[in-house]
């Protein structure tokens, strides 16, 4: 199975709007999918909201591809209940880029996005409240990137607070 | 001196990580000015385990058993989507005897979930009774999950490509009469809270969400039903095979706790009314697809989401083509829906944080994984 490309009205209609700052118009497994410039990723929220009816972000999401030279793939998921659509939109960053934060167009975008700052160092620029959510806030490592194994985490820090050798 | 004496000041209160009410270890620093709360914020993490991290170190059935251990008032929803995920990258579907037994025992969880909720809720608020009615029928549920896979709580019913196990002798025969006896309990639950005067006054009004409101914080489920929303993936979306079986989709008006409270209970019948004509009709056949021993989805990525007893759960999940899932991402609906709760605790009292707590029906091993 590979992706195949996908067009429908709203593709030619992004198209038209963004043009070459989307990159990509993708399906796979039935799902589709859209690569856009980091840039391009907040207006393009906005536009899918403002004008297509994709009025729920369900998820922000990363992952980590430490061999490319853009290593971190962040992934919206977005729903419209008037259409019953969901896609997905991707953007490629670079280790120490700063995206642009979706706070201003969907208010769930808040602890999603620092979930990820938790989890992958990502930081979003224009953030309201970006913290640590899940891990407390003096851990130094940043769990779901690539580098680090899942038996090497802050040892330091389950010394200092839990006062034993090792979280292991 | 004399005249600032009397001024009321901002108060910061703790409340949690243990407190009886917060279901868990969730802390929430309360602002107030006097009884009224002018903020809050959750501290989480508490709970926190790595869920996502240990997938990408186990392979994709051996991930399947910590699902359970999010959500584990409703471990065989978290298995059903985890399950739909990786046979969404599989390109294979679970047979239709398989999907059935998938559909009821997704079902009772449902209701054993809601029943939880009920009944922590009202000793919240202060019906100690529901509780006790709650976890007699809750008895009768996990009683049928043991019988069927050992296990009562973290079940590990399903597996990818369909079920491990057959249905034992008078399962059907079980599952109706469960449904015979709950459908009257529900009429007795609703006799003790539904017309309550003290019940009516303790949530009518309380921790209002509209559905704009619900949009813009991505809240679902029956959150997001009670604020009028006619909206359940089940019937959008169906999975499973539940575009075959006849129910509704409970709403209400103002997405108040009040709301919440009947939207739940309605659902426990709807689902009552799913369990039995499934049980009904389970089709006869294998209930294991063609999976290979060694499970290796094709290079790719998937977000596959189910209607879970708290909201939109959903698994995108990124695979190598590798044993290993490259990346698994769990989108929990506790996590998301706890968001709002700033938004719904403004201007409220201290006592109604408790209530507002309790109607968003969170888990907080779902919340912090």
């Amino acid at each position: 199975m590979a992706a195949t490309p996908w067009e429908s009205e709203l593709t030619r209609a992004l198209k038209e709007e963004f043009g070459d700052r989307i990159l990509e118009f993708s399906s796979y497994v039935g799902q589709n999918f859209l690569v856009a410039k980091p840039e391009a990723a907040i207006p393009i929220l906005e536009s899918l909201k403002e004008n297509h009816g994709f009025d729920y972000l369900v998820d922000i999401t990363a992952v980590h591809w430490p061999e490319r030279p853009e290593p971190f793939d962040i992934v919206y998921i977005i729903y419209s209940f008037s259409r019953n659509e969901r896609i997905r939109m991707k953007i490629r960053i670079r280790e120490g880029e700063k995206p642009r934060s979706a706070v201003p167009v969907h208010l769930t975008a808040n602890w999603l996005e620092r979930e990820v700052y938790d989890m992958f160092g990502i930081e979003f620029e224009g953030h309201p409240d970006l913290r640590r959510i899940l891990l407390p806030e003096e851990w130094e490592t940043f769990p779901l990137r690539k580098e680090n194994s899942i038996l090497k985490m802050d040892q330091h820090w389950v010394q200092e607070n839990l006062g034993i050798e090792s979280g292991q | 001196m004399a005249d600032t004496f009397l001024d009321s000041t901002e108060l910061v209160l703790n409340m949690g990580p243990q407190h009886p009410s917060t279901h868990g270890v969730l802390r929430v620093i309360l602002k107030l000015d006097g009884e009224r709360v002018l903020s809050t914020e959750c501290v989480i993490g508490y709970l926190h385990r790595g869920v996502e991290k240990i997938a990408e170190n186990r392979t994709w059935q051996m991930f399947a058993p910590y699902v359970d251990r999010m959500d584990y008032v409703a471990a065989v929803s978290n298995g059903l989507g985890y399950c739909l995920a990786v046979e969404k990258l599989l390109g294979v579907e679970a047979p239709p005897r398989a999907q059935a037994v998938r559909v009821i025992l997704t079902e009772l969880n449902r209701i054993a979930s809601h029943l939880l909720w009920l009944g922590t809720h009202a000793l919240d608020i202060g019906a100690i009774t529901p509780l006790f009615y709650c976890m007699r029928e809750r008895e009768l549920i996990l009683n049928i999950f043991e019988k069927y896979c050992g296990a009562r709580l973290t079940t590990h019913a399903f597996r990818i490509g369909g079920l491990q196990y057959e249905t034992y002798e008078g399962f059907e025969k079980e599952c109706l009469e469960f449904c015979d006896i709950f459908d009257k309990k529900v009429d007795e639950y609703e006799e003790l809270l539904t017309g309550n005067r003290i019940w009516q006054q303790r949530l009518k009004g309380v921790g209002i969400l509209t559905a704009e409101d619900c949009k813009e914080y991505g809240v679902t489920g029956p959150m997001l039903r009670a604020a009028g929303v006619k909206w359940d993936l089940r019937k959008a979306q169906p999975y499973s095979g539940y575009e075959k079986y006849d129910f509704e989709i409970p709403t209400g008006q103002n997405g108040d706790t009040y709301d919440r409270y009947l939207v739940r209970m309605q659902e426990m019948r709807q689902s009552a009314r799913i369990v039995r004509q499934a049980v009904a009709d389970i089709p006869a056949g294998p209930v294991m697809g063609k999976v290979g021993k060694v499970i290796k989805p094709p290079v790719g990525e998937a977000y596959v989401s189910i209607e879970a007893p708290k909201g939109e759960l959903g698994y995108y999940v990124v695979s190598d083509g590798s044993t290993q899932p490259y990346r698994v991402r769990i989108r929990p609906p506790s996590f998301v829906n706890l968001q709002a709760l700033d938004k719904m605790c403004r201007g409220a009292l201290v006592a109604d944080v408790v209530a507002i707590i309790g109607t968003t029906d969170i888990v907080l091993g779902e919340v912090d994984r």
